[in-house]
């Protein structure tokens, strides 16, 4: 269950002009822009709901998932999940949680990725029983036995995504944040995926946010979207509530973001 | 990852024997122009300079990995801090781990050399049983404290944009003050009092002459004890700044 409230966060980014100029200028005085990153931001998600966090570039998404992975702390507002301030509990609470994070790599980069694995196993004191079980059933869903003997640095970009979801999912955590998983996916593996999250939703009800800009996941994974532009919290329903969803959807969302300004 | 790869492990262990070799070829010239200046026996100096060059990854400030830097500039460290695990304690051990791996491959070789060289040009067993016993927690406890000191210096990555201008001038203040360019010994007396007392003397200097003798009995023991103190210092600290800097400083990148 998860609860946010009125959560803000600003962001001071040093700014100058280009040119020798400016850089001199910039000694003696930093000039800063102050960026609303989160603005009164609230919602709440039930356990087992798949929801699709969506906006443009910019917009406050990953600072709203690093907030409620615990790993920044907000201006102002209150976020309670499963009982627990994100930030607070930082261990108890992360030992719930499992991420994705599209562009960064959460595996050991020099070793086979079974020897990752096994470290998560420990880190997060996984039954071996369970962690066997996990294994094998990612193994045989995502295609992974050819690859778990690999060092990662030698994986592609698709090898390596379907990797870091399994990965994220070894400790059997009630929610999971995806921040682009499907990024550099061929078609095949993006199938894949996507069949792979619906059934852990299904059977172990873990509850996904997930933040992409692949509109086709969104409709294939989740029913219920939140909008965010500029920080503010602009839609919360479903696809059917955009415009046009139901033709080209890059254009509806496109329409979208003009239409609200973002 | 030390143990991953295999070239980089010979290269480490010839440069090292080669190094070895150099450094004693310069100190026994040094004791043949005068004997009587020298504060170490010719025998110590060589066991110092072996076991220096055997254990180098497990005593040496610099060892410290790139990989954890970058991770923290460019925002990776968000990884590890979803880890239901204290940020300190995994990069304390990952950092331990980094040393062994790399030290369990090369410090056989390097030290089975030097022990056919003969004496006082090679090294031989610990001189009383004693000396033998106290090495080992001294070895430990000064792998720890050199463990202890990267991460003060990885705490304080965190709160710059780049850490390359820390970590040069750590490195080069760590390689003097701890007694890795020139034994601490051969420092001149009163530079010599205050050195013993740093936590860099804890790092290498004390277990090594621990070994060799150099260091024996009642005094030995004292060192073993400052050697603890300076690691509860150190950890302390780094603890409590790397809290502080995981809690304060947005992560960079998206």
């Amino acid at each position: 269950m998860i609860e946010v409230q009125h959560l803000c966060k600003t962001f001071r980014v040093a700014r100058r002009g280009a040119g020798f100029g400016q850089a001199l200028h910039s000694l003696f005085r930093k000039d800063y822009a102050e960026i609303r990153a989160l603005d009164d931001v609230s919602f709440s998600i039930q356990e087992g709901e798949m929801v699709g966090y969506i906006g443009p570039n910019g917009a406050g998404k990953s600072s709203t998932i690093k907030i409620l992975s615990g790993i920044l702390v907000p201006d102002s507002g209150s976020c309670i999940i499963n009982g627990r301030v994100p930030w607070q509990d930082r261990i108890s609470h992360v030992r719930e949680i499992g991420v994705v994070f599209g562009q960064r790599t959460q595996l050991w980069w020099d070793v086979p990725v079974l020897d990752s694995y096994e470290l998560l196993r420990d880190i997060y004191e996984v039954p071996e029983v369970v962690y066997q079980e996990n294994l094998e059933e990612f193994t045989d869903l995502l295609n992974l036995s050819e690859l778990l003997k690999t060092p990662v640095r030698q994986l592609s970009l698709g090898q390596r995504m379907r990797c870091e979801i399994a990965a994220s999912l070894l400790h059997n955590p009630k929610i999971l944040f995806l921040d682009e998983p499907t990024i550099g996916l061929d078609a095949v593996s993006k199938l894949a995926v996507r069949k792979f999250i619906l059934k852990r939703n299904q059977f172990h009800h873990t509850t996904v946010i997930l933040t992409t800009h692949d509109m086709q996941d969104i409709e294939a994974l989740t029913k219920r979207i939140i909008l965010i532009g500029r920080g503010k919290i602009l839609l919360d329903g479903t696809l059917e509530d955009i415009p046009g969803s139901h033709g080209n959807m890059e254009q509806a969302m496109a329409d979208l973001y003009r239409d609200y300004g973002i | 990852m030390g143990l991953q790869y295999r070239a980089a492990a010979l290269a480490g262990i010839s440069t090292q024997a080669f190094w070895g070799g150099m450094e004693i070829l310069m100190f026994c010239a040094f004791y043949r122009a005068d004997p009587s200046a020298f504060p170490m026996s010719l025998e110590s100096t060589s066991a110092y300079v072996w076991l220096q060059q055997a254990f180098l990854a497990l005593f040496m400030g610099w060892v410290m990995e790139n990989e954890i830097f970058e991770s923290i500039q460019n925002g990776n460290i968000a990884y590890e801090l979803c880890r239901p695990i204290g940020l300190y304690r995994m990069l304390f051990v990952r950092s331990l781990a980094y040393r062994l791996s790399r030290t369990v491959l090369r410090c056989f070789p390097i030290l089975l050399i030097a022990a056919f060289l003969p004496s006082p040009y090679g090294i031989s067993l610990p001189p009383t049983p004693a000396a033998g016993m106290l090495f080992l927690p001294g070895m430990a406890l000064g792998l720890f404290v050199s463990v202890a000191f990267t991460m003060l210096i990885y705490s304080l990555a965190f709160f710059t944009i780049s850490p390359a201008g820390i970590r040069m001038v750590a490195l080069s203040a760590l390689e003097i003050l701890s007694g890795s360019i020139l034994p601490i010994p051969f420092f001149p007396k009163g530079m010599r009092r205050v050195l013993e007392i740093l936590p860099f003397a804890a790092m290498q200097n004390v277990p090594l002459r621990i070994y060799s003798g150099d260091i024996s009995g009642y005094e030995a023991i004292r060192a073993l004890s400052l050697q603890a103190f300076w690691l509860v210092v150190l950890v302390g600290t780094g603890v409590i700044l790397m809290n502080r800097a995981s809690k304060k400083v947005t992560l960079q990148g998206g």
